[in-house]
């Protein structure tokens, strides 16, 4: 079977182990993801900060090639990718004048025929249903997963999991063997793109999410983001400074839990390829 | 020939503000048969109507129709003027210019064709206008009603008061309602028992008022003045004439840990039981879903008990069947349930409570005898948060309603929590204070300046438990969004007011509408706010919207007044809107064929089949004949009708007829 894939910047630079252990969890289980040719950037915050027209643009231009391509199904890791897809898909399809607008300037057809899934829709309908029995090393920890803002929000638009209190991951989490901890900053900021620009308000943000986790016992916070994903795992000195201790939980992508659970390779999986030393 | 007068209405500016009113009038008075024809800024006014009153003396009036607003407001009002003038009212007319084309459409030459449109084919119309005599029906002079909270018990002592019957049905063991459950009463901190108990005794010994308790309206048929009602009196499973009260079977009841409606889950009662030691009829029910007979087969405990032998396993829910006249809806609220809040942790975390939780706590009937004690460890807390609009005023959560009681009550629980915890530190996230009413401001001011209630201006994101406190985490506005965070020891959310599970079964069993909410729709939100829309079924208190006390009262008094007025005549007036069959000379008789087709499709039985007999009493046909006590006018039997032998009064099929050829310019 094939499925369109989006990677976005992040899988291709900083995150490039979250790609990996999609495609090497995608190839176990017999799925081709198929990149989308001539890609370009979601637009991210920037966009939509400065042009509304360009922030949909961008995305419609991504939903136009992969029609062209043949793609009924795209799978976003991102979740900010998938955030912008999915709100241009909406407003395209609420307004039939900015939709002629925006492809107009594209240049190219848009019908919106093309699904896009995020990792945990992904999960869910084509790795779960045969996961079990592939299940060789459970995932047997105590582990707090972590949403972040983007992946279930707008909630109106995404029609997706719990707004307040998502279950999603814990769901996925659970048929993999291990524990879901019942915790207080699923969907807290973690401070997002101030990594760059005020490391210690990421270190503030990301703190009390690292701090609660490890409260309450959680030996691996599990995410499904790119951007939580290197605050919490690279911004990890940061994060101990403002907690005054020293905390190694590691932070790892819902792919590469599984793609443990499932015995694939370490390596292949990318965990060699983060601050915190995965050693779960 | 017909000599008809049009009336063309500005309504202020809005009709003429999209409508050449001057023009409409002009060309009116150029139709066959009008006589006279006039615009005029107010027709409602006083001036307004002496112009149509005038015109009918001066010029001779057959017919008159008034281009104005829609005819449910003012087709009274100018009816009555028609017939103050010598017209029969039912030779009037309106053309509905405001609703149907000025407020819909912009300004410009097309809007004001459409008016002159409107008024063309009523013109005709009216031409085949017949004058009409009101119906006469009788008033049983009983009022129905429904739910026993303080709106319910002010409208019946109120009705009653006046002379009149009253039946009171409260679907919980004891009347009461949420009022009961209070503890002190904004803005003047009066203990709300020992305002409310008086008034309940009052209503249980009134000698125009039956009460009965546990019981639920079935169903309702009927019209204003003459409604049936089936009443289910649920099984108490005793003698209610036996039981003496003595208390005995619930102090001896096994079963003793199911949690109390009246206490809010907060405290316990057991599965024989009377609510609260105030209720009234002080005798307790068996909640047969969870006593052990009814679910073991074995126990009696309460009947080995009980010194007067007045238990009674076997009894049936009876349906009983009541003649009314009026029915008064006070069926009252309920505050939204967990899981609404997962952010909030409302039922995860203990000491996260409902602001109803609370006034149990605080009151000296309640769980911990009016201390304010965590339910998690009966810890007094230290620190307090109430958060206002918890989920009032979110349209993310659906309520974008403000649910008006919370401001007040929080303010009284900050006040009470720190009158009662002294040392103790309490706050209150709140988006806006709404404190309108006579004296609520100044509680407000007080609770902040007097007893040091801190306000943070400001919503929370999160609640979360963290070394034992329940972290609550939201931002103050003031301070530049500053995110702030307290580790208090409880917190009370001021949960949305909503209506009550069932609001929209009643409401049909009642045909009143109801809002997306379920609330019940008032007839015209400032005019009519007691009055539904079915004639005869009125409201009072929080089942309209979210109400306090004083609210709920006034809405009461209100409703009572409008009962009483219903009841001060022996007979009530109905507009003749109503179908007839025709009648015809002999041989014929009627066109009716007495095929009875009408008969199966009346909504309202009131078709019934009449024996036409000749002098020697032999019947020679049979034909259908309508009630006009129960017909409602809905012209169901006149699409039935083959023959074409059934018409509705006032909109016959031939004004129906004359009305389309008007518009397609025929005439």
């Amino acid at each position: 079977m094939t499925l369109g894939f989006y990677p976005g910047c992040s899988l291709k630079g900083s995150s490039r182990e979250y790609a990996e252990s999609v495609l090497a969890l995608a190839k176990a289980f017999d799925i081709n993801l198929e990149e989308i040719n001539d890609w370009n950037c979601c637009g991210a915050t920037a966009a939509h900060n400065m042009n509304k027209e360009l922030s949909l643009a961008l995305p419609t231009r991504i939903l136009s090639l992969a029609e062209k391509q043949g793609l009924k199904e795209i799978v976003v890791p991102c979740a900010a990718c998938y955030s912008r897809l999915t709100v241009t898909k909406h407003e395209l399809a609420e307004d039939s004048a900015l939709c002629s607008a925006v492809t107009e300037s594209n240049g190219l057809e848009y019908t919106g025929s093309v699904s896009v899934l995020n990792v945990v829709q992904f999960l869910d309908k084509y790795i779960t249903p045969n996961l079990e029995g592939k299940v060789v090393k459970p995932f047997d920890h105590k582990v707090a997963c972590y949403y972040g803002c983007l992946l279930v929000r707008p909630h109106e638009i995404l029609k997706f999991d719990r707004e307040e209190d998502p279950q999603s991951l814990d769901t996925l989490m659970l048929k993999s063997g291990a524990t879901p901890i019942d915790w207080a900053f699923k969907t807290e900021c973690c401070g997002a793109g101030l990594s760059v620009s005020r490391t210690s308000s990421v270190g503030r943000l990301s703190g009390k999410i690292i701090g609660d986790a490890k409260d309450r016992g959680a030996e691996t916070v599990i995410v499904a983001c790119p951007m939580c994903h290197s605050n919490l795992d690279m911004r990890r000195d940061a994060i101990n400074s403002y907690l005054g201790e020293k905390i190694d939980i590691p932070v790892l992508y819902i792919t590469q839990a599984i793609g443990l659970a499932i015995g694939l390779d370490r390596k292949e999986l990318g965990l060699q390829r983060h601050f915190v030393k995965v050693t779960v | 020939m017909s000599k008809i007068g049009v009336f063309v209405c500005h309504c202020g500016e809005n009709i003429s503000a999209t409508v050449d009113c001057a023009r409409v009038a002009e060309t009116a008075g150029n139709y066959d048969g009008v006589a006279f024809s006039v615009d005029y800024k107010y027709m409602c006014s006083d001036p307004g109507q002496n112009l149509i009153k005038n015109a009918i003396k001066e010029q001779g009036l057959t017919g008159v129709v008034v281009a104005s607003c829609s005819p449910r407001m003012h087709e009274p009002t100018f009816r009555k003027a028609c017939a103050e003038a010598g017209l029969n009212p039912f030779m009037c007319e309106m053309a509905n210019l405001r609703e149907h084309c000025s407020w819909v459409h912009e300004k410009g030459e097309a809007t004001t064709e459409k008016a002159i449109d409107l008024v063309r084919i009523l013109v005709e119309k009216v031409k085949y206008n017949h004058s009409l005599n009101e119906i006469k029906v009788p008033v049983t002079k009983t009022a129905l009603v429904i739910g026993g909270g303080i709106a319910g018990i002010q409208a019946s002592l109120d009705i009653a008061n006046t002379g009149h019957k009253v039946i009171l049905i409260e679907k919980d063991p004891s009347i009461g309602g949420h009022m009961s459950q209070l503890s002190e009463t904004f803005p003047t901190l009066d203990c709300s028992q020992c305002i409310l108990t008086p008034r309940m005794v009052e209503v249980a010994q009134h000698p125009n008022i039956t009460l009965y308790t546990y019981a639920e309206l079935e169903s309702l048929e009927g019209f204003i003045g003459n409604f049936k009602a089936k009443i289910r009196r649920k099984s108490k499973s005793i003698d209610e004439k036996l039981c003496t009260g003595c208390g005995l079977c619930t102090t001896k009841c096994p079963v003793k840990k199911i949690p109390s409606e009246f206490n809010e889950g907060l405290g316990k009662r057991t599965a024989i039981y009377v609510p609260f030691p105030q209720a009234v009829p002080n005798k307790p029910v068996i909640d047969r879903a969870n006593c052990t007979y009814y679910i073991k087969g074995k126990c009696k405990v309460c009947e080995i008990v009980c010194p007067t032998g007045a238990i009674r396993f076997d009894q049936e829910d009876q349906i009983m069947e009541v003649e009314i006249g009026a029915i008064v809806i006070a069926t009252g609220f309920t505050v939204k349930q967990p899981d609404f809040f997962p952010e909030y942790g409302y039922g995860k975390f203990p000491d996260v409570i409902t602001g109803l939780q609370f006034e149990r706590l605080a009151s000296a009937s309640g769980p911990t005898l009016g201390e304010i004690r965590r339910p998690s460890d009966g810890k007094i807390p230290e620190k307090i948060v109430f958060l206002a609009c918890a989920g009032s005023r979110d349209p993310a959560k659906g309520i974008p309603y403000c649910s008006k009681i919370c401001c007040m009550y929080i303010a009284k629980h900050a006040m009470l929590y720190q009158h009662k915890v002294h040392g103790g530190k309490s706050y209150v996230f709140y988006m806006d204070i709404r404190a309108g009413g006579k004296q609520y401001e100044e509680f407000v001011r007080r609770a902040i300046e007097d007893d040091g209630v801190n306000y943070v201006r400001g919503r929370v994101s999160r609640i979360y438990e963290k070394n034992g406190k329940l972290i609550v985490a939201g931002v103050d506005t003031l301070l530049n969004a500053m995110p702030v965070e307290i580790d208090a020891d409880m917190v009370v959310l001021a949960t949305a007011g909503v209506a009550n599970e069932g609001a929209e079964e009643l409401a049909q069993k009642l045909h009143v509408s109801y809002d997306p909410y379920k609330f019940f729709a008032e007839a015209h939100p400032k005019l009519k706010p007691v009055e539904t829309n079915t004639a005869g079924i009125f409201l009072a208190g929080a089942c309209q919207a979210p109400r306090d006390i004083p609210e709920s009262v006034a809405m009461a008094s209100g409703a009572a007044v409008k009962v009483a007025a219903l009841f001060s005549k022996d007979e009530l007036t109905r507009e003749p809107i109503i179908a007839v069959v025709n009648r015809q000379a002999p041989p014929v008789y009627s066109s009716c064929v007495g095929c009875f087709l009408c008969v199966s499709a009346c909504p309202y039985q009131a078709i019934e089949k009449e024996e036409i007999k000749n002098r020697n009493g032999e019947v020679i046909k049979s034909i259908a004949k309508v009630n006009p006590g129960l017909c409602q006018g809905c012209g169901t039997c006149v699409a039935f009708c083959r023959t074409k032998s059934i018409d509705i009064q006032g909109y016959t099929n031939e004004q129906m007829y004359t009305e389309v050829m008007a518009l397609l310019n025929e005439y």
